[in-house]
């Protein structure tokens, strides 16, 4: 294998990382938080993609610049209105019990794939990024490189300094951050902690149909990809530890590795080396690499 | 056995049982031949063999609170190495193997599966554990759906035809239908018997407090393996009869959507009896029938998606708890009703 390729199929792992990191930063955001496991964070992938994918259309074809632009703040904020709907009228009030919310997030996610392949159909779909990230541009070592996946990698590094300065530096960050430790207390101190909730479940939301947009200017958006997601999203956060943005950074930078790099070496026996890494993982450390114990 | 026949929940199980014994019988009484064979094949039939696989699931959450989702995939497993093992499946990958070997030699591998899975996830409690066996299930099924070499890919093997059982070819709508129903009773049974043994009672304990258990000196972790291996094996019989139910086997039958499906059949009937599988494999092989008449063609998913979602919303511990709680409201209208109990 020649150095060139080596590093081609390095910056392919990068750039997958970057939207599966943008993705499970999501689902590691809500989980941390409220233990909720969102079994639908895929579906809200798929809804912010397709929604966002119905607004850019129409402004596509009139060939204005804006266009992707627009479909991209429409993903996300169809899917964070989503996001809070779901936690406003069936997960907020059975907050504590776990098991249930996952089977309540099961059963919406059914309904929605099933009610998007109903209004949107079978045929995939896949946005054109804007000319200022269309094309290619040259990378020392790897020649030319399409643009947008240098791009996904910016958002993908400007999404954990964004999370990061949030958490750190801001009063609602002080929030979340104390109550991912005990929400009791935090609530005993006068916080209001279902709003905070409703703001987390929103940002993790927004955060999927960022990833749904981003995805489906990547790679074709089709049926299936709600799985495919929360498939990803899943073993990120196991692999790297529940509720840590840095752990979620680690998860699928090894996720994304794994996967380009086991294709290019035994491309029908790929998926296993993801497993391998979940599961040694597991084996070494339950609490995922910067989970802490509990 | 006497003393549980004359119980009510004895008397429940024996009729059942006794009515599923003459449904063949019955239904070309009420209606023509052709739809009664498909009555008996894809709505009763179907849902024995697919609660087969529901029981393994009910059985793990119900006496060790372990929700796994691998048990869609561990039922594959056994599926998988029969077509591939068999004489006579398109295309042959190993074949030269009877059923006779082939559908122990399959059931055995689903049991390694399932200890495999319980292995992995020892370590790990309640959604935990869903999240690290779904991610299981769904890597098994990216792998026989990649893998070519093996598993076929994408198409799966086809024509695994069953054997023929005292000369009826398993074809037959009542071969399929009696067979399965001796095997659900016979694996129902032995969940009924093995909780109340010594393991069961441990099992039991474990998912109250395993530290106590621990305390006590039992090896959890081993008995929890243990119990994997047992709904392995369940789930092992029910993945046998489920390819050749199907004649062939494709990624398909262990993708998400299969996967969720038994966990939909699992929590519609109630986790909180084996018997409970089998209710939620009829409801949910009733809808899938006839979602055409009740919706719509096409929109299958939304419709068993909504029954699920109230079941969840509105009883946790499925059909039978409110069946359960129903009975008691009519006994004494004054009973306490437990709607905060988590499943």
């Amino acid at each position: 294998m020649t150095l060139q390729l080596t590093l081609t199929i390095l910056l392919n792992g990068l750039t997958l990382a970057a939207l599966y990191f943008i993705v499970a930063s999501g689902f590691s955001l809500i989980f941390g938080l409220m233990r909720t496991v969102n079994m639908a964070h895929g579906s809200l992938y798929m809804v912010g993609a397709y929604v966002g994918y119905a607004v850019f259309e129409p402004l596509y074809d009139q060939d204005v610049w804006y266009a992707w632009y627009v479909g991209l703040v429409a993903g996300m904020a169809v899917a964070a209105v989503l996001g809070v709907a779901m936690q406003k009228t069936v997960l907020g009030w059975m907050q504590g019990q776990e098991l249930r919310q996952a089977l309540v997030t099961i059963g919406i996610s059914i309904i929605v794939a099933d009610q998007l392949l109903a209004n949107f159909g079978a045929t995939s779909r896949q946005f054109f990024a804007p000319d200022a990230i269309f094309g290619a541009s040259f990378v020392p070592g790897v020649g030319r490189y399409p643009t947008f996946r240098l791009f996904q990698i910016g958002v993908a590094i400007a999404v954990g300094i964004g999370l990061w300065l949030l958490l750190n530096r801001t009063k609602v960050g002080l929030m979340i951050r104390a109550g991912v430790d005990d929400r009791d207390i935090l609530s005993a101190c006068g916080v209001n902690v279902p709003v905070v909730n409703i703001v987390v479940f929103a940002l993790g939301a927004a955060l999927a149909g960022l990833g749904g947009v981003i995805g489906a200017t990547a790679q074709p958006l089709a049926q299936g990809v709600d799985g495919r997601f929360l498939l990803i999203s899943l073993v990120v956060v196991i692999v790297g530890g529940m509720g840590s943005i840095t752990g979620t950074a680690i998860g699928a930078i090894l996720v994304g590795l794994a996967e380009q790099v086991g294709q290019a070496l035994f491309p029908t026996y790929s998926v296993i080396l993801t497993f391998v890494i979940m599961v040694v993982v597991l084996a070494l450390r339950p609490q995922g690499i910067m989970g802490r114990a509990r | 056995m006497i003393a549980w026949l004359q119980s009510r929940a004895g008397r429940w199980t024996a009729g059942g049982f006794a009515f599923l014994l003459v449904l063949p019988a019955i239904l070309p009484e009420l209606m023509p031949a052709n739809q009664a064979n498909f009555w008996l094949g894809n709505i009763f039939g179907r849902a024995i063999v697919f609660g087969i696989i529901a029981m393994s699931l009910t059985f793990l959450a119900t006496y060790g609170g372990f929700v796994s989702l691998a048990q869609m995939s561990v039922a594959g497993v056994a599926g998988y190495v029969v077509a591939i093992t068999v004489n006579g499946a398109a295309p042959s990958i190993v074949g030269g193997l009877t059923y006779v070997t082939a559908i122990p030699l399959g059931i055995v591998a689903a049991v390694l599966a399932a200890l495999f899975v319980g292995v992995v996830s020892v370590r790990t409690r309640d959604i935990y554990l869903l999240m690290i066996t779904l991610a299981l299930a769904m890597g098994f099924f990216r792998f026989v759906e990649t893998n070519i070499a093996w598993f076929n890919g994408y198409e799966g093997i086809r024509n695994v035809l069953g054997p023929t059982v005292f000369g009826l070819p398993f074809r037959d709508p009542h071969v399929i239908y009696y067979v399965s129903l001796l095997l659900a009773a016979t694996l129902y049974g032995g969940v009924l018997y093995l909780v109340r043994s010594p393991f069961g009672l441990v099992l039991q304990g474990i998912r109250d407090n395993p530290r106590r258990i621990a305390a006590l000196g039992y090896n959890v972790a081993l008995h929890r393996v243990a119990a994997f291996g047992v709904a392995g094996f369940i789930a092992g019989c029910g993945g046998v009869m489920m390819t050749i139910y199907n004649i062939g086997i494709s990624p398909g039958s262990v993708g998400l959507g299969a996967t969720i499906n038994v966990l939909i059949m699992s929590v519609i009937g109630g986790l909180g009896h084996p018997i409970g599988a089998f209710i939620g494999s009829l409801i949910f092989a009733f809808f899938d029938t006839f979602a055409a008449t009740i919706y719509d063609r096409n929109r299958f998913n939304t419709l068993i998606g909504i029954v699920f979602l109230v079941i969840v919303l509105v009883s946790p511990d499925g059909v039978i708890g409110l069946a359960k709680r129903s009975y008691a409201y009519l006994k004494a209208k004054s009973a306490p009703q437990r709607w905060d109990k988590p499943t």
